[in-house]
């Protein structure tokens, strides 16, 4: 019996993975989550900034992450949409343009906003430092038209918006190294403020960056999207997620102490094998 | 192109798509099979595809052509003509596949490496001056208008000293680890498992968040439609 369970088929934990994320997903089991400073600080500087103010958002993932990154774009737009500001993003990885298409699509819903006068997506462009560094000294000159091929001084949205100065706040949402760079370039040199929405295996590299202020605030994973839909009275993709995400949590915790256990049993065996 | 299809919408073909290529990968779990390998080198194909079309359109029309051709479109008055210079940089780039000029690659690879170098150090040790002034917190912090002493900022800086100092103690290898010395290293590991652990924790979570947002797809988006189908048979 020991031996079967201490080389158990890898498939059945699969299976009961699928299980501990399927069923709660089929019947829409919900938790509630609590509140986090550090997901509240990026909420409470949106919201303390003046009335068309430009929040600029960095699209730094791919359709890979968007399980994780997606829920954080949708509610952080809408969020600054809700408030009057303008929605200013743009990419540096070629797959994330039409990322930003339906992130507007979805945090426009209900609300009268208008493309290129209230929110607009710049496009994708290569060569991440020289883009940082080049938004410093005229964002004009980076971006001369949109996505959509509109000049980048004929639009409403881009008005009086020149340098980071002009920016009360840029959002990295990265499944990179990439908010490392925007604080080394943007935040330290020009004093920009700066946060960052990352997945939850890069967030442990961030927590040092919030502690030096060097980050306004840092949503989690799929927690700091939820977190942030709970704060602007939504209940999307994200919030629906953290009846599953608990489960398999609660499985794995489960796995690991049976783990063990199974583990020190079959030590304590070979020991007793070993001296009698 | 057709807004209908066999009966079936774009966007419906789309959906039934990408949930049969999610199977196919998810298959895997199983054992390696062939509709696994197909679905991976659609991946990586479509990917690749999808980068150079749209760095082709927003790097090279955009960023080269239009300045030149037709700068009306870019906010330009006149042709810049600067731009030929990066342009011929990136061209000697791909000379690395000729026997013959491939020593030509090193010009545009060494102004990378200048480039980055000149706009990377300086702000890295910047950076690494602010951690570090952030390591170093009071042990016996005041509130500064009552008065009154912090405990918990107290014990979160004691923490954070001891588990700097123990986990560099681990890392200095110039030493015998013996003794006090030794025993404060070992105190460090202690600090690096319990780094370890988080790191575990948020790497499950991602990697959870991953299958839940698939397994969203798989039941808001394609499964509507596979009832569907019954209701309309």
């Amino acid at each position: 019996m020991l031996e079967k369970l201490l080389h158990l088929d890898r498939r059945i934990i699969f299976l009961l993975i699928a299980l501990a994320v399927g069923v709660p997903l089929a019947g829409g089991w919900e938790f509630d989550q609590g509140g986090n400073p550090r997901t509240t600080a990026v909420y409470d500087h949106i919201e303390d900034l003046p009335k068309g103010s430009v929040v600029m958002i960095a699209f730094d993932y791919g359709p890979a992450s968007m399980p994780e990154l997606h829920p954080m774009a949708v509610a952080i737009a809408r969020h600054a949409l809700q408030r009057g500001h303008r929605v200013v993003c743009f990419t540096m990885y070629p797959d994330a343009p039409l990322l930003i298409e339906d992130v507007f699509d979805k945090a426009t819903e209900g609300l009268d906003k208008e493309d290129g006068v209230d929110y607009v997506n710049l496009g994708f462009r290569p060569g991440f430092v020289n883009v940082i560094l080049g938004m410093g000294a005229d964002i004009g000159a980076v971006w001369k038209t949109d996505f959509k091929k509109r000049r980048y001084g004929d639009l409403a949205v881009t008005k009086g918006l020149r340098t980071y100065d002009d920016v009360g706040l840029i959002v990295d949402l990265a499944s990179s190294d990439t908010p490392a760079a925007w604080v080394l370039y943007a935040q330290q040199r020009y004093k920009a403020k700066v946060a960052a929405g990352v997945t939850a295996v890069m967030a442990q590299d961030y927590y040092p960056y919030l502690q030096t202020h060097q980050l306004v605030g840092m949503l989690n994973g799929m927690k700091g999207a939820a977190e942030y839909e709970k704060l602007i009275g939504t209940r999307s993709d994200a919030s629906k997620a953290m009846g599953p995400q608990s489960c398999a949590h609660f499985l794995i915790i489960l796995l690991v102490i049976f783990g063990n256990i199974v583990y020190a049993l079959s030590r304590r065996r070979a020991r007793r094998a070993t001296s009698s | 192109m057709p807004e209908h299809l066999l009966g079936l919408s774009t966007e419906a073909i789309g959906i039934w798509i990408a949930a049969l290529l999610t199977l196919a990968i998810y298959s895997f779990l199983y054992k390696d099979n062939p509709v696994y390998k197909l679905a991976e080198h659609l991946f990586v194909g479509i990917s690749a595809g999808y980068g150079v079309g749209i760095t082709y359109q927003q790097v090279v029309v955009d960023l080269i052509y239009k300045p030149i051709f037709r700068p009306a479109a870019v906010n330009e008055l006149r042709p810049d003509y600067l731009v030929i210079i990066p342009t011929i940089l990136g061209v000697l780039m791909f000379l690395r596949f000729s026997r013959r000029h491939g020593w030509l690659a090193r010009w545009p690879i060494c102004l990378v490496m200048g480039y980055g170098a000149g706009a990377g150090i300086p702000a890295l040790v910047q950076n690494m001056l602010e951690h570090t002034r952030y390591t170093m917190l009071p042990l016996v912090p005041y509130n500064t208008e009552t008065q009154a002493f912090q405990w918990a900022a107290g014990l979160s800086g004691l923490i954070m000293v001891i588990a700097v100092v123990t986990t560099l103690c681990y890392f200095y290898f110039s030493k015998q680890h013996t003794g006090a010395f030794g025993r404060a290293g070992r105190l460090g590991i202690y600090f690096l498992m319990i780094a370890f652990g988080a790191g575990f924790g948020n790497t499950v979570m991602a990697r959870i968040s991953l299958l839940i947002g698939r397994m969203q797809f798989m039941f808001y988006e394609w499964w509507p439609l596979v009832t569907g189908l019954f209701h309309r048979g």
